[in-house]
């Protein structure tokens, strides 16, 4: 199966919002999704146009976004997607 | 390590919306509503305080700080955020006090350092009473009770404790704050003593509920630069590593912003580097020991209150910022000059007069999303007064030792942050035991990439800072 590509938008607005450290998502994935995540940094995503930067830090998981994203929003999405999941 | 957290979100997201009502002249007019807006009845979830009552007013005061206020002053609390907005507006000079306690914020953590677990057996032996200088240990229902009032915080029980039943819950406010200067008030929150206060700004870092808060200048700057008055931005090395675009962009960023001119600090770390080099050849061939660097404020604040063994080490040269300032006031006389800043102590160093304003680097990057301003679509221009390589390492640990003692010598040392083990070494230092020539010291572990006010996480800027 291909990894599922985390795209953590770079753009001003989610660095504002504290979303700098998602790039380091592989640091903290648990131990069984190491390996099936692919991490890369791009610029402004523009996902928060029309909803405001405080739903930010804006994050794609395969292509779907993801607002208030977190090490742990992320991985739980992940997961759902893989269907490893509790 | 630093990690996300609520306390950094909320903090920006009603930073993000006071920064936009200043630039669109409606603050008195909307700001009583951010709280109502930012915690609206229903939507947000489960409340992270107790109620979104005290988190509407937990904002409320959040808001007043970053106005300018002192929570502690406050008269009324009927008086409505438009009133203190106006005040903002007026005022001609800022309060100099940095630091303000949210007293409904503060959890007025615990009474006692110490706690019984359930891991507590109600032994035989009863050492942790026996052992208690102050009779502070009781047993009850089978279990060591401590009487928070008579508890000393000595430990002596969690030593003496079979099981490891006992705990230690820090304060962490206190914890943090290398000069103890934060302390529980009569009210049973804490206070912070602004004498003995070095505006190293740990306790705002430390602190899970938010409760301490910094006094802004947003209004004066953001202010100034919504009615096109010209000012010159000088910007801490550490700047460069915030975002995910070239530094040239971040200058066509701050011009977007409305600043006149663009100065990088770290072309005044390059001249103090020079002259701290001279310096140090000097004291060192008149015999003295070693010399420390002088350019973080909050380690030669600890130095003043606590280390004075230490005072006749500092560097006398200027800081980066203060050699910047006066080229800054030379070349654009009479243009008031903002600092931004990665930290608190350096609104402290501002208030010596080498600044006239100081923004963080929140407050920046609050205001440029409020301006719809994408750094890394801004055109690349140039600083007016531009830095070498070696100047912008200022920004991380270990830069300014490189760039006084050079590379990796082997006479340097660099030591940040200023928990208990960095204390200590430092007061080898000061007993005239440490093995270095040249001693740099900053307050944040990291360095000014750390700092309590940055944006970036310190791993992901100091990878930029390295690439750059």
């Amino acid at each position: 199966m291909d990894p599922i590509t985390v795209t953590i938008c770079a753009g001003t607005a989610c660095v504002v919002m504290d979303g700098s450290g998602l790039v380091l998502l592989e640091e903290h994935l648990p131990a069984h999704l190491k390996g099936r995540v692919k991490v890369r940094g791009e610029r402004c995503l523009e996902l928060c146009h029309g909803h405001g930067a405080a739903q930010g830090p804006y994050v794609l998981v395969a292509g779907e976004a993801l607002g208030h994203a977190s090490f742990q929003g992320i991985a739980a999405r992940i997961e759902q997607l893989l269907g490893t999941g509790a | 390590m630093a990690h996300a957290t609520n306390v950094t979100h909320i903090r920006r997201e009603l930073l993000v919306k006071l920064a936009g009502a200043i630039f669109a002249g409606r603050l008195a007019e909307t700001v009583d509503r951010f709280p109502l807006e930012m915690r609206p009845r229903a939507g947000r979830g489960r409340p992270l305080r107790c109620c979104l009552h005290q988190e509407r007013a937990v904002l409320r005061y959040r808001a007043m700080a970053m106005l300018g206020f002192s929570v502690q002053d406050e008269q009324d609390e009927l008086e409505p955020l438009a009133s203190y907005a106006r005040k903002a507006l007026r005022r001609e000079r800022r309060d100099p006090r940095l630091l303000t306690v949210i007293e409904d914020a503060c959890s007025a953590c615990v009474r006692s350092a110490y706690f019984v677990s359930n891991a507590c057996r109600g032994c035989m032996a009863q050492a942790c009473s026996l052992n208690c200088p102050k009779g502070a240990i009781r047993m009850e229902d089978g279990q060591a009770v401590i009487d928070p009032e008579l508890c000393v915080n000595c430990g002596r029980c969690l030593d003496v404790c079979a099981f490891n039943a006992i705990l230690r819950v820090p304060i962490p406010c206190e914890e943090a704050c290398p000069v103890e200067a934060i302390r529980r008030g009569e009210s049973g929150k804490q206070e912070i003593d602004a004498e003995a206060c070095i505006a190293c700004g740990k306790c705002v870092q430390a602190c899970p509920f938010g409760a301490v808060a910094e006094q802004s200048e947003l209004v004066e700057v953001l202010g100034a630069l919504a009615a096109g008055a010209p000012r010159v931005a000088l910007f801490a090395p550490a700047l460069a590593a915030q975002f995910a675009a070239p530094l040239e962009k971040l200058v066509g960023a701050l011009r977007r912003l409305g600043f006149q001119a663009v100065v990088e600090v770290a072309a005044g770390a390059d001249l103090a580097a020079a002259d701290e080099q001279a310096e140090l050849a000097h004291r060192l061939g008149a015999g003295a020991p070693f010399m420390t660097s002088s350019c973080c404020p909050a380690f030669t604040g600890l130095v003043a209150a606590r280390l004075p063994a230490l005072q006749p080490r500092v560097s006398a040269t200027p800081t980066p910022l203060a050699y910047a300032a006066a080229w800054a006031g030379e070349h654009f006389p009479g243009v008031p000059r903002v600092f931004i800043s990665p930290c608190v102590a350096k609104r402290k160093e501002a208030q010596g007069g080498c600044v006239e304003q100081v923004l963080t680097f929140e407050e920046l990057g609050a205001a440029l999303v409020a301006r719809g301003i994408e750094v890394d679509a801004c055109p690349e221009t140039a600083a007016d007064l531009a830095a070498s390589p070696a100047g912008r390492q200022f920004a991380a640990a270990g830069g300014v030792a490189a760039a006084v003692a050079g590379p990796d010598s082997p006479e340097a040392e660099a030591i940040a942050g200023l928990g208990p083990e960095t204390l200590r070494r430092l007061r080898l230092y000061a007993g005239g035991k440490g093995p270095a020539r040249f001693l740099e010291v900053m307050a944040c572990e990291g360095g000014c990439l750390a700092g309590p006010c940055t944006l970036a996480d310190p791993r992901v800027a100091k990878r930029r800072l390295q690439a750059s």
